[in-house]
């Protein structure tokens, strides 16, 4: 999940909306899309851009990890797969920038936002990645989580956001495919291959985890998201789908999850399994995590290195106007 | 095997190929080091993306040096196990990133020579050359026209984009001259009909530079001392320090875990 501890706002009752904000409720409840010009209320405007800013965020920072190992890719098949890969983060974060543009914020108050720290982005890209085998495992563990949320969100209330979902998940699922691919050659290579793919596993199992956010109990924003169909599922549902889904995934690699409470629950048709550390989890949030300064540092350097160029296209595309004019 | 190869010893056909493959492969190194780090969103899906090209144009022509090499080598060995002084890339393209505009003044100067090159290319007497210019002609047509109109817009920019472009120029020009050297590698492959002589291309080479130039507001550096010209250039493998730590980086995970499959 690329949206974490998303702030939402205006929890009413059915008995406290007003006439316009209960028809609308009703359009969400029949399954209608709400599209950029029809009338919302504003906290359903404000939680939608938080989520998708931070989705949108997610995404962009999400290249940098990835983007490590790039200029060290093994052969010239990997490194092609894993350019396209990050490449299409870069799509994703632009397809979502876009739809957030249609609820009223521009994409670079958004980036000032992020640059200021005022939003954030998933916490699991504030965890390095180390070795090769770390393409792998983020491709397998960090997407597949992130499918676990997307695939729903497809469903989701917001047209341009289900729509910009429909086109990311596409793409997803071909990501996971190749984070398990490189797992399954590392797993069937020499024992120092095998040794980096367990490491990898064990570093990112749990903040894979973290990935969907704290435990239901402890998560205050989801029950009016959730009522607005911009959150589908709730945290712990997802978690579980997750871990029943990538430990027998684990096994067929011949890799051992790093959980010794992990056991399957014949009552409850699904794994038992140990919370992560939810105190690390909120000072990553925090900015406290290996590498948050290096991150935001990174994005920072990018926007402010920038500057020159997009004032330079900014200035032709004045002059180039101006002289159309005159032309006239 | 081909006609063509009887017309030309392989060795000499396999060194030429290898200009071609290491000059995309090189310079696809650097312009994917600007993934997630690009000035806007739209120029880092751009860059990843010819990154991309290059790359798979990289596979193709290496591919084809190994098959014509005859050792039993690959794409990947060529790229990963050979060490500096066996590259054949040009000087221009391992040179570094520096700012935006030099990355991008980089690709303009080099796209403007590589359009002609598979231009020409595509009437070689060898199929299998033919038919790789004509698959990285379509993507290197967009690559120039990109990084031309960039080029244009940047020197007619502001003050400030003007003088980095400008400074990118005088800074990369005389890095260019190599480009167009013939010497007997190119004299060989032009008498097989396989290649034509570098020296052929500049003329249409020097009217697209002349053209993008005037329009950007940018100043022809001119006649400038150009490196690599007289056989100690990276098409004979004499290179600048910059690329022993490209294959570093990139030859790392081959160099490290010796005969791994990845």
């Amino acid at each position: 999940m690329y949206a974490q501890l998303v702030k939402s706002e205006g929890s009413k009752s059915r008995e406290e909306m007003t006439p316009q904000e209960l028809a609308f409720q009703e359009r969400i409840d029949r399954g209608e899309k709400i599209e950029p010009k029809e009338w919302m209320p504003e906290g359903y405007r404000k939680t939608l851009i938080r989520q998708m800013g931070q989705h949108a965020h997610s995404e962009i920072v999400g290249q940098l990890p990835e983007g490590n190992w790039i200029t060290r890719a093994p052969t010239l098949e990997r490194k092609a797969i894993l350019l396209a890969k990050v490449q299409d983060e870069a799509g994703h974060g632009l397809y979502l920038y876009s739809a957030a543009e249609t609820l009223g914020v521009t994409r670079d108050e958004l980036m000032e936002k992020l640059h200021s720290g005022n939003m954030k982005y998933s916490s699991i890209f504030n965890y390095p990645t180390l070795t090769w085998a770390d393409m792998g495992a983020v491709g397998w563990l960090v997407d597949g989580a992130a499918i676990m949320n997307q695939v729903p969100l497809q469903r989701t209330s917001y047209g341009p956001y289900s729509r910009a979902m429909i086109r990311i998940c596409k793409e997803e699922s071909f990501h996971q495919r190749q984070g398990y691919d490189i797992m399954m050659k590392m797993c069937a290579g020499s024992p120092e291959q095998k040794a980096m793919a367990q490491d990898a596993l064990n570093r990112f199992w749990y903040p894979a985890l973290m990935m969907f956010g704290p435990s239901d109990k402890d998560s205050v924003h989801s029950a009016q998201s959730m009522a607005w169909k911009i959150k589908m599922n709730t945290n712990d549902e997802l978690r579980q789908k997750f871990v029943d889904q990538t430990v027998p995934q684990a096994k067929y690699l011949g890799l051992t999850v790093p959980d010794d409470n992990l056991v399957w629950n014949e009552e409850k048709g699904g794994y038992d399994f140990s919370e992560p550390d939810w105190s690390e989890f909120f000072a990553v949030i925090a900015g406290n995590g290996p590498c948050n300064a290096e991150r935001l540092g990174a994005r920072i350097k990018a926007w402010d290195d920038g500057a020159w160029f997009r004032d330079g296209l900014m200035a032709h595309a004045e002059k180039a106007a101006s002289r159309r004019i005159a032309a006239e | 095997m081909s006609g063509a190869l009887e017309a030309v010893d392989r060795a000499v056909f396999a060194e030429w190929l290898q200009r071609i493959g290491d000059n995309v492969l090189i310079l696809g190194h650097r312009v994917s080091e600007w993934c997630g780090h690009g000035p806007a969103l739209e120029e880092d899906i751009a860059l990843s993306n010819q990154a991309l090209d290059l790359i798979g144009q990289c596979q193709l022509w290496l591919g084809l040096a190994a098959e014509v090499e005859g050792k039993g080598r690959t794409a990947d060995a060529l790229a990963f196990l050979r060490d500096a002084g066996a590259f054949r890339n040009l000087l221009l393209v391992e040179r570094p990133n520096g700012d935006f505009g030099q990355t991008l003044m980089r690709q303009f100067l080099f796209d403007a020579f590589h359009i002609e090159l598979l231009r020409a290319l595509k009437a070689s007497s060898d199929p299998r050359v033919a038919e790789i210019a004509a698959k990285a002609e379509k993507e290197v047509a967009y690559h120039l026209e990109r990084s031309a109109d960039l080029v244009v817009r940047l020197g007619d920019g502001t003050t400030e984009s003007h003088a980095r472009m400008q400074k990118a120029l005088d800074l990369l020009f005389p890095y260019t001259g190599e480009m167009f050297a013939d010497d007997a590698t190119d004299r060989a492959m032009a008498e097989a009909g396989i290649a034509v002589l570098p020296s052929s291309l500049k003329a249409g080479w020097d009217r697209t530079i002349a053209d993008v130039l005037a329009e950007a507001t940018l100043t022809h550096p001119g006649e400038v001392w150009q490196h690599g010209v007289k056989g100690t250039g990276g098409k004979t493998g004499v290179h600048s320090e910059y690329l022993g730590f490209i294959l570093a980086e990139m030859q790392f995970l081959q160099r490290a875990y010796p005969g791994a499959s990845w």
